[in-house]
């Protein structure tokens, strides 16, 4: 039980921390259920080198026990790893195009998650969760992440005040969000749910994406910004706490008990060239 | 609210005033374009209680959207004529009335089970059984509405897992093994998605029937067939006691 911390937000969706849920309650009722997770995650360029850390530390602590696939778009397939398995788990490489900048890159990324459910992952997958690659899990996650529309809460800004969240505030972006407004500030590497429910807000953030790109505006922080203007209309079912996406850069604050998956160590300008 | 426990072990969220905000939510209620239905029975002496709930329920049980009232009565000459809100419906569907109230009470689950497969399905979305005799005296809104919700008994809230009133008799079909048991569920409110309510109504039901055949009745009747059912299927909301508050207390 927490009570240093809000677990449950004014839409009565509960926000997961240590301590707020019991995992093998959790289990009995989803082992049963025979389900499949599916996890994206984009590896171009040089953030090649990220997946089999990635891979690796997800074996360990990624919904252990429940059937897994994991999707990796690349634009460069020879270079990814060959990482051993558990059973019931495989592993699908995704060949995609590269785009010039990095910015451009992390936009394209909801166009080809919602390709992809539609052509593939739909068919194979009950949940999906979308991932950042330059990350690794260092403790378990797993079933009380599951829900209809699951988002994560930014590890910089779980503590300020919302007029501090970097929204995009200029109002002819399709992303825009007035200053008083706004619940959380959702950070972009991680989101999920069910592989419906995920088809659908990666569609509509495309498309909001491309209305700003026909206006030649883009959001502050890319698909993050039009992510978090899309979870202010279309709140998520559950809301995952800083546990669920660290930064390993930041001092570890009393209310974080435990980092379940953080950012690894990089320098941005190198890896990004 | 810090005082209370607001979320179960299975992260469902425990409805307490403070822990909600209803026009959040009524916002998308609405974008769904829901009909949720209540389900009540008035048997023999229990007519008394018509007025009083369905006034208060009209006025105060999902205000502002459509509720379809289903009244269940072996008495429907006694029903006096009621105003209701122009978004909600009566349903008056007479039945017969049985010797005993125990008998009523658990046949309520099969008429439940059986009208929500011949008929309820098709009209609503939600379906909540409430029992007749209680009046509301403040809102209760969509914050209500969810595939499968109990009501915490406000007589077992404080009481501890050993005193809670499960029906302990293994010989039972609703007995509750020692030491098992999340919270005791009043089976004066509950419901949820109509597919949901229609699987825990037929579940119940088939206990009751089985105990009838063995010759034994579970120590609280159909409440306690219900908290056998809903140990099992976690419900994903829980209403606090504030939401079936027993006066006497």
């Amino acid at each position: 039980r927490r009570q240093d911390v809000l677990t449950v937000t004014p839409w009565l969706a509960p926000i997961v921390w240590e301590g707020t849920f019991n995992s093998e309650i959790l289990d009995s009722a989803y082992r049963p259920l025979n389900l499949t997770i599916g996890v994206t995650a984009f590896a171009i360029g040089k953030y090649t080198r990220f997946v089999g850390h990635f891979l690796e530390s997800a074996e360990k602590h990624f919904m252990k026990g429940y059937r897994v696939n994991y999707y990796i778009f690349t634009d460069n397939p020879e270079t990814i790893p060959d990482v051993q398995l558990q059973p019931g788990r495989r592993f699908v490489i995704v060949p995609i195009k590269k785009y010039p900048s990095w910015q451009e890159i992390s936009m394209r990324r909801m166009e080809a998650i919602n390709k992809h459910i539609a052509e593939t992952s739909h068919q194979e997958v009950d949940y999906l969760f979308c991932l950042d690659i330059d990350m690794v899990f260092y403790n378990a996650w797993g079933p009380e992440t599951l829900g209809d529309i699951v988002a994560a809460i930014h590890p910089g800004y779980f503590n300020v005040p919302r007029s501090q969240f970097p929204y995009e505030r200029r109002s002819f972006s399709a992303a825009y969000i007035p200053d008083g407004e706004g619940d959380f500030y959702y950070g972009g590497a991680v989101f999920g749910g069910l592989v419906k429910k995920v088809y659908e807000f990666t569609k509509t953030c495309h498309m909001t994406i491309l209305m700003d790109k026909a206006n030649g505006i883009m959001a502050a922080w890319q698909e993050e910004s039009h992510l978090n203007r899309h979870f202010l209309s279309h709140k998520p079912s559950k809301v995952l706490s800083p546990e669920y996406l660290w930064d390993d850069r930041k001092p570890k604050p009393p209310e974080i008990h435990l980092i379940r998956f953080s950012t690894v160590d990089k320098n941005y300008k190198e890896v990004r060239d | 609210r810090r005082d209370v426990l607001v979320l179960t072990p299975w992260l469902a969220p425990i409805i307490w005033e403070g822990t909600f905000n209803r026009d959040i939510l009524n916002a998308q209620y609405m974008r769904k374009n829901l009909v949720t239905g209540v389900v009540t029975f008035a048997v023999k002496k229990y007519w008394f209680f018509i007025e009083g709930f369905m006034s208060s329920a009209n006025k105060y049980f999902l205000a502002g959207h459509q509720v379809n009232f289903y009244l269940f009565t072996d008495n429907p000459e006694q029903i006096s004529h009621l105003q209701m809100a122009p978004e909600n419906h009566l349903f008056v569907i007479t039945v017969q009335n049985h010797s005993q109230w125990q008998d009523i009470s658990m046949s309520r689950m099969d008429i439940i089970s059986r009208y929500i497969r011949s008929q309820f399905q098709y009209e609503v979305d939600y379906l909540y059984s409430i029992d007749i005799d209680v009046q509301l005296f403040e809102h209760i809104g969509v914050e209500i509405i969810d595939t499968l919700v109990g009501t915490i008994s406000s007589w077992q809230y404080t009481a501890h897992r050993e005193s809670k009133s499960y029906e302990t008799r293994t010989e039972s079909q609703a007995a509750i093994p020692k030491g098992e048991g999340d919270f005791y569920y009043t089976a004066s409110f509950y419901g949820g998605s109509v597919a949901e309510v229609y699987k825990l109504t037929r579940a119940c039901f088939k206990g009751v029937m089985e105990d009838r055949e063995n010759d034994i009745e579970a120590r609280w009747h159909d409440e306690s067939h219900l908290n056998k059912y809903l140990l099992y299927h976690k419900p994903t909301r829980l209403l606090s006691p504030e939401y079936y508050w027993d006066e006497e207390l």
